[in-house]
């Protein structure tokens, strides 16, 4: 199996999915919750599936009340109605409105974020996906200091780096694309699936990066891609194995975990996924292609 | 790491009995036994959630820690006396921003509301000196003030706002805790009238609808001070003075943000993911056996072990003051664990194939499989370590309860795959 040789199909196979995520995120941006934007957010239930003609109503209610209506979404009996924020005054007159024209209707969840906290919790996302980045570049450097020649740690570290940014950029563009099309909402359990996709992601190259470093040794540096190649097949089997386990219980969760965590699964998946593949098809290949770059221009010049 | 392998054995095996011991219902078995709980958080729980902003603006700087702490005070008050179990009220003070954070399980919305209501309010009751009885009905007076000065009660025009400061002294006579009171100077003046009024008469203190003192006036006292004696503790004297402050000082709560979930719905959320929990290790076990055989169920009850063993952590922790309180995120971080518990145990078994492949004994390929994939289990655990840490120290609730439990997995998962899974092995492979 030569997957160095054929290293430009996997980085184009990866501009496949990531040009559209990107052109979407700065098209239309992410579909921000209120844990960002402030607002608030009601679960209702109803004793039957929700119809088209009951959301109707909800809608003739909450405008009547003079709310205005971000979005309303529907799940079997629940539904799910997102406004800007009001208080448990106004939810009540909103809810014993409700009750006349729906004798079972029950308001499961009723949740109130004023502005402040969510400029709040978006600086902290920022600051925490920033942060968890840097440490583990600075970790990997520090682990990978003693990889023998013809690579550096530093080299390690970026293309590490590099496999993550894809990774991230994977979810966030697919997410962006969901939001603008099926109304997907990214909340603070988003940034939480963000940073968990970073640790798997660096995880997973670990595992590649170390059989690298370890073949190097043992075989010397004298053809490099040759020696990247074989890690790589080496671990594939681990690689493939270990994400498989994990995608595996994510899929149980997926589907019989619940709707509240649904879209961090979901998140947590594609990251997962992309994240096993960016370790064998990108991070790796990546240090051969910039060992091949800089051996040009030193036997060049 | 060649330490004695018998010990670690039945040290081993000692956990195993006491993790088994913590996880199943031996109440059913004895009926004396308290069994341990887990500690369950609003979103499987249900009840509300509150966040509310002190509005310092009329508080001088340097009295605002100590109006928070009053606010702190009359809600713990309000909520024992409306006897909600297990509240949770905290205080968080960033930049010139004083917030109150209250935690209801099994409470609505709108009942959390009229619990915490608006500012805590102080007043002084004397009994009136006319006499003339009046018939007003008892839900018109304080709790306490008809027990303690009669039916001809009447509320007197002194009020918290007329307070200055309070703090804790102690009598020099018998050095016991007294709380001490400093009205401003208009209050100063209405205090002088009403101890003159009541001289060898009762005037009872009241805060939020409740009697919380009623001292006996001893003398007439124009200088603005008084002191409240009686049988305190440091505690209780400290208590008294603090909700006095809150009285004192009028703080007006503005709602930042309130969540409530219904109980039903929080109920199910945890007997969804619970069984999706179950169904993931089932999974996992029958992966685990296919591909690596004995290998793979030596590694299987490992993994079980693992999750008694981080059930009993959630549960005894709750024993401490440092509980860990078990949210809808932090399941599926925990359940993530699950997968990621055997992510060791693959490396270390994919590379004792390989050294099985190079010719070496399964026992060598066993100590060479450990050793030589510890470097990047070390690695890639410590970077889920650094993200489970920026998690905790930058997340809100929801973000925090995942990356708690998700560092807990991390940190167990490495001692079952790699000290309990040899130790097991080598028993195996003897």
């Amino acid at each position: 199996m030569d997957i160095i040789g054929h290293k430009n199909w996997y980085f184009g196979l990866s501009l496949l999915v990531l040009i559209p995520g990107i052109v979407a995120i700065f098209l239309w941006g992410l579909n921000l919750s209120i844990d960002f934007t402030g607002g608030s957010r009601i679960t209702l239930s109803f004793k039957e599936n929700v119809k088209d003609k009951t959301v109707e109503s909800v809608r003739n209610v909450l405008r009547n009340q003079k709310i205005e209506i971000a979005s309303i979404e529907r799940s079997n009996n629940l539904m799910f109605v997102r406004i800007p924020p009001i208080d448990s005054a106004q939810n009540n007159r909103f809810m014993s409105r409700l009750s006349r024209e729906f004798r079972d209707v029950k308001q499961q969840e009723f949740e109130t974020i004023g502005p402040t906290i969510g400029q709040e919790t978006t600086w902290n996302a920022l600051k925490a996906v920033g942060i968890a980045s840097i440490l583990i570049i600075i970790y990997i450097t520090w682990s990978f200091r003693q990889v023998p020649k013809p690579a550096s740690s530093f080299r390690f570290g970026i293309c590490a780096i590099v496999a993550l940014i894809h990774d991230v950029l994977v979810v966030v563009g697919i997410f962006a694309i969901m939001g603008h099309f099926f109304g997907v909402e990214v909340d603070s359990l988003f940034v939480t699936a963000i940073l968990t996709v970073i640790g798997f992601s660096v995880h997973d190259t670990i595992v590649v990066f170390d059989r690298i470093r370890e073949n190097l040794r043992r075989m010397g540096g004298s053809n490099f891609s040759k020696t990247v190649n074989e890690s790589i097949i080496q671990t594939i089997g681990r690689s493939l194995n270990t994400s498989l386990t994990v995608v595996l219980v994510l899929t149980a969760l997926l589907l019989f975990g619940g709707e509240s965590i649904r879209w961090f699964v979901v998140a947590l998946l594609i990251g997962i996924i992309s994240g096993t593949y960016s370790s064998i098809f990108n991070a790796a290949p990546l240090l051969v292609l910039w060992h091949e770059f800089s051996s040009r221009r030193h036997s060049g010049g | 790491m060649k330490k004695s392998p018998r010990f670690l054995l039945w040290f081993i095996i000692l956990l195993i009995i006491l993790t088994v011991l913590i996880n199943i219902p031996l109440e059913g078995l004895f009926p004396g036994i308290k069994p341990l709980l887990f500690k369950k958080g609003l979103d499987l729980a249900g009840g509300t959630s509150l966040v509310f902003k002190a509005d310092m603006k009329d508080v001088s700087p340097g009295q605002r820690d100590k109006a928070l702490e009053g606010v702190k005070n009359v809600i713990e008050r309000r909520i024992n006396y409306f006897g909600v179990s297990e509240p949770l009220v905290q205080t968080a003070v960033g930049k010139d921003d004083y917030r109150v954070i209250v935690e209801l399980p099994g409470v609505d919305i709108n009942q959390a509301k009229n619990i915490i209501g608006t500012t805590a309010e102080l007043s002084f009751w004397e009994v009136e000196a006319s006499g003339s009885a009046k018939t007003a009905s008892p839900s018109a007076y304080p709790l306490g003030v008809l027990e303690a000065l009669g039916p001809n009660a009447k509320k007197t025009n002194l009020s918290g706002r007329d307070l200055q400061d309070t703090s804790v002294s102690f009598d020099p006579n018998t050095g016991k805790p007294q709380v001490q009171l400093k009205f401003t100077g208009e209050g100063t003046k209405k205090f002088a009238d009403i101890t003159q009024r009541n001289v060898n008469k009762i005037v009872t203190i009241v805060l939020d609808n409740h009697v919380i003192e009623a001292p006996r006036v001893n003398q007439v006292i124009s200088t603005g001070d008084a002191v409240i004696s009686g049988a305190f503790t440091n505690e209780s004297a400290k208590v008294l003075s603090t909700s006095l402050n809150a009285g004192a000082l009028p703080v007006p709560l503005i709602p930042l943000q309130q969540h409530g979930v219904d109980a039903t719905l929080g109920s199910e959320s945890l007997v969804k993911s619970l069984f999706a929990g179950a169904l993931g290790i089932c999974i996992i076990i029958i992966f685990m056996t296919i591909l690596y055989g004995r290998l793979g169920i030596v590694a299987s009850i490992a993994l079980v072990f693992y999750t008694l063993f981080v059930l009993s952590i959630f549960k005894v922790s709750t024993l401490s003051s440092y509980g860990i309180t078990l949210t809808l995120s932090g399941i599926a971080g925990f359940i993530l664990s699950i997968g990621m518990a055997v992510d060791a145990n693959i490396l270390i078994f994919e590379r004792m194939k390989e050294e099985r492949r190079l010719g070496r004994s399964w026992h060598e390929a066993l100590e060479l499989g450990f050793s030589r994939a510890w470097t990047s289990i070390r690695d890639s655990n410590i970077s889920s370590l650094i993200t489970s840490f920026v998690l905790y120290q930058y997340g809100t609730g929801v973000v925090k309860g995942f990356a708690l439990t998700l560092a807990i997995g991390v940190l167990v998962s490495m001692f079952s795959a790699i000290i309990v899974t040899r130790t097991f092995l080598r028993m195996v492979y003897r």
